[in-house]
């Protein structure tokens, strides 16, 4: 799929994170909004999967290690056919099955329970071996927080990986993405517990790693396919992305990991991520029905 | 048939259902020599991974391995294991991944390594989690019985095996039934139930206790969770006292269990035998006589309960 189309597609999760996150009136839209480039290039640049068949053995999978960044994956479910659209705004509502961080069981097509941070990548390795013990063709995405790789989980899971199921099984059919926004739960990364030298730090145990822009299509494409190319181990992609990307009032800013937009906070970041003026505004809506829809669906919540 | 540990019993039916089915595989954190998973990994070297120290990455790992077909059986010391609670909790019980957590080395019967080798809080622990059922079998012929249910059984499913060697005490035509217990010696005065390692000792207690007049019926609870309710309630409504005994804390394991569940339905009067205490070093039978598990320590327990 070309580039721009991949970038089409990311803003209409964008807008979609702000309108979920608005109905439900918490969750984490910063590292949803720094996330979301690239699950959008893995889920429809390439993924191998069908969401009629959710559990097709051969399937590729995606395992959102950094679970509180669900409602991107959310967003790209839908969007590939998992689920509609109108059931994203039951996020984190008693009886749906989008649950405020990823449970397996309620919504088909999540691979794992994440969210308790550090676990992914070892479950990534399992899917991955037990993928190549099986004879599957399947590859396993991973994608890891910057703040989640503090847990020391994940060091034991880096150290046992590019040996795991060698020689005859190697887990080369994983790509783990780290989405660093350089920003976590309480402060920035670097004031919490700084990881730098991260590059230097997953080559000492062994792992290749590249380096890219993770709002950049073409550099996000270029790195999975290099990855998928990279025979006898795993790879690692350090992804450099703005957390709360798209949105100028939530980028780089610690406040909006966890907090959810007031319904006139996320009127006005959804017109940012589509690009309009606020002068423009108005005449816009009346040309995106499926924008103003959604519009006047927040400013209602605002009325309750 | 001599006596064996359930950890040895495990190695062997792992083997031979190995042999028979490919989807089982091990994984081990330099324990595979005490698990006794070392001889499936000798004959199957393909299916066994050493992770190395690292339990967490070995649940989590075994977890994958479940999603993708295999019948994982990951394993370490009890107390290790659920040192990785958070892992088990959402990488296996929440995910639903059809692991079969391993916990060796229960119970203070492991002897001079001391405490911190010791399981003693893996049953409280593990039993909080909806979705994975306890098996702890008490000999040979039913370890090896619980390990093929294991395979069949789809799901997360905690197995706790000794280190020390057990007598056999399963009646010859023993089957293994999930959530049932058995009746090893029918009683009137007091009900004994026991589980793993504790199993003969209750018996040995059952034997004594009769020379004084008691008449105790035993139960071999393999089952902690779920509990066999049906032949708790039957025996607690036959001889109106209980007495639980168990090489594990009195805090959440079987005596827990069967204290929360008598109270709520059938209240009886009831003694946990088991630890109050952190364990320590010292030989294993000395320990049992001195945690009171032994067959003395036990029938003492017992009178002194009817005298009350």
């Amino acid at each position: 799929m070309a580039d721009a189309r991949l970038d089409a597609i990311a803003r209409g999760c964008r807008v979609q994170i702000i309108r979920m996150l608005t109905h439900a009136g918490s969750g984490h839209p910063g590292g949803s909004l720094s996330v979301i480039d690239l699950l959008v290039a893995i889920a429809f640049g390439r993924l191998r999967h069908d969401p009629r068949r959710p559990d097709w053995p051969e399937r590729d999978r995606i395992v959102l290690s950094k679970g509180h960044a669900v409602p991107a994956l959310y967003c790209v479910m839908a969007k590939a056919g998992y689920f509609s659209e109108d059931a994203l705004i039951t996020l984190r509502k008693l009886g749906s099955p989008l649950q405020g961080h990823p449970d397996r069981v309620a919504l088909a097509g999540i691979e794992a329970a994440t969210g308790s941070l550090g676990q992914g990548l070892s479950v990534s390795l399992g899917l991955a071996l037990g993928a190549k013990l099986a004879g599957l063709p399947s590859r396993v995405y991973c994608i890891l927080g910057d703040g989640e790789i503090q847990e020391g989980q994940v060091w034991e899971a880096a150290m046992s990986a590019p040996k795991l199921g060698r020689p005859d099984h190697p887990v080369d059919n994983l790509t783990v993405v780290v989405d660093y926004n350089k920003i976590q739960l309480d402060d920035f990364v670097t004031k919490v517990l700084d990881l730098e030298p991260v590059v230097s730090k997953w080559q000492a145990f062994g792992w290749p790693v590249i380096e890219i822009d993770g709002h950049d299509m073409a550099q996000i494409g270029k790195a999975l396919d290099q990855a998928e190319a990279t025979k006898g181990t795993p790879t690692l992609v350090v992804a450099h992305t703005v957390k709360g990307k798209g949105v100028s009032f939530m980028e780089n800013n610690p406040e909006w990991h966890g907090k959810a937009p007031r319904p006139a906070e996320a009127v006005a970041a959804i017109r940012e991520i589509l690009g309009v003026t606020e002068a423009a505004w108005d005449g816009y809506l009346e040309t995106d029905k499926a924008a103003a829809a959604i519009v006047s669906e927040l400013r209602a919540l605002d009325k309750t | 048939m001599p006596a064996k540990a359930s950890r040895v019993a495990f190695g062997e039916a792992l083997i031979e259902l190995g042999a028979k089915d490919e989807r089982i595989v091990t994984l081990d954190a330099d324990l595979s020599k005490s698990t006794m998973t070392a001889g499936f990994a000798k004959t199957f070297p393909g299916r066994a991974f050493n992770l190395g120290i690292a339990e967490s990455n070995m649940i989590g790992i075994a977890a994958g391995l479940a999603l993708t077909g295999r019948v994982p059986f990951a394993c370490s010391f009890a107390c290790f294991l659920v040192g990785r609670f958070e892992t088990i909790r959402i990488s296996v019980a929440y995910t639903n991944a059809n692991v079969k957590i391993v916990g060796t080395h229960v119970g203070v019967a492991i002897g001079e390594d001391g405490y911190s080798q010791m399981g003693l809080e893996d049953i409280a622990c593990i039993r909080a989690l909806p979705n994975v059922p306890i098996v702890q079998p008490a000999d040979e012929v039913e370890t090896k019985q619980v390990v093929a249910y294991a395979v069949e059984h789809q799901g997360p499913l905690y197995l706790r095996l000794t280190r020390q060697n057990l007598e056999s005490v399963c009646p010859p035509d023993y089957q293994f039934r999930p959530g049932r217990w058995c009746l090893l010696r029918p009683g009137t005065d007091i009900t004994l139930i026991a589980s793993g390692g504790t199993v003969f000792n209750a018996l040995e207690a059952a034997r004594r206790l009769e020379v004084e007049g008691i008449s105790a019926e035993v139960i071999n609870a393999a089952s902690i969770k779920p509990l066999d309710e049906e032949m708790l309630g039957r025996s607690a409504a036959k001889t109106g006292r209980v007495v639980t005994v168990e090489d594990h804390s009195i805090a959440g394991g079987l005596g827990g269990a069967v204290a929360e569940w008598l109270s709520e339905e059938r209240p009886t009067p009831l003694k946990r035998i088991g630890t109050t205490a952190f364990g320590e070093s010292g030989d294993p039978r000395s320990l049992y006589a001195k945690f009171g598990f032994d067959p003395a320590g036990i029938a003492r327990t017992v009178a002194k309960f009817l005298a009350r």
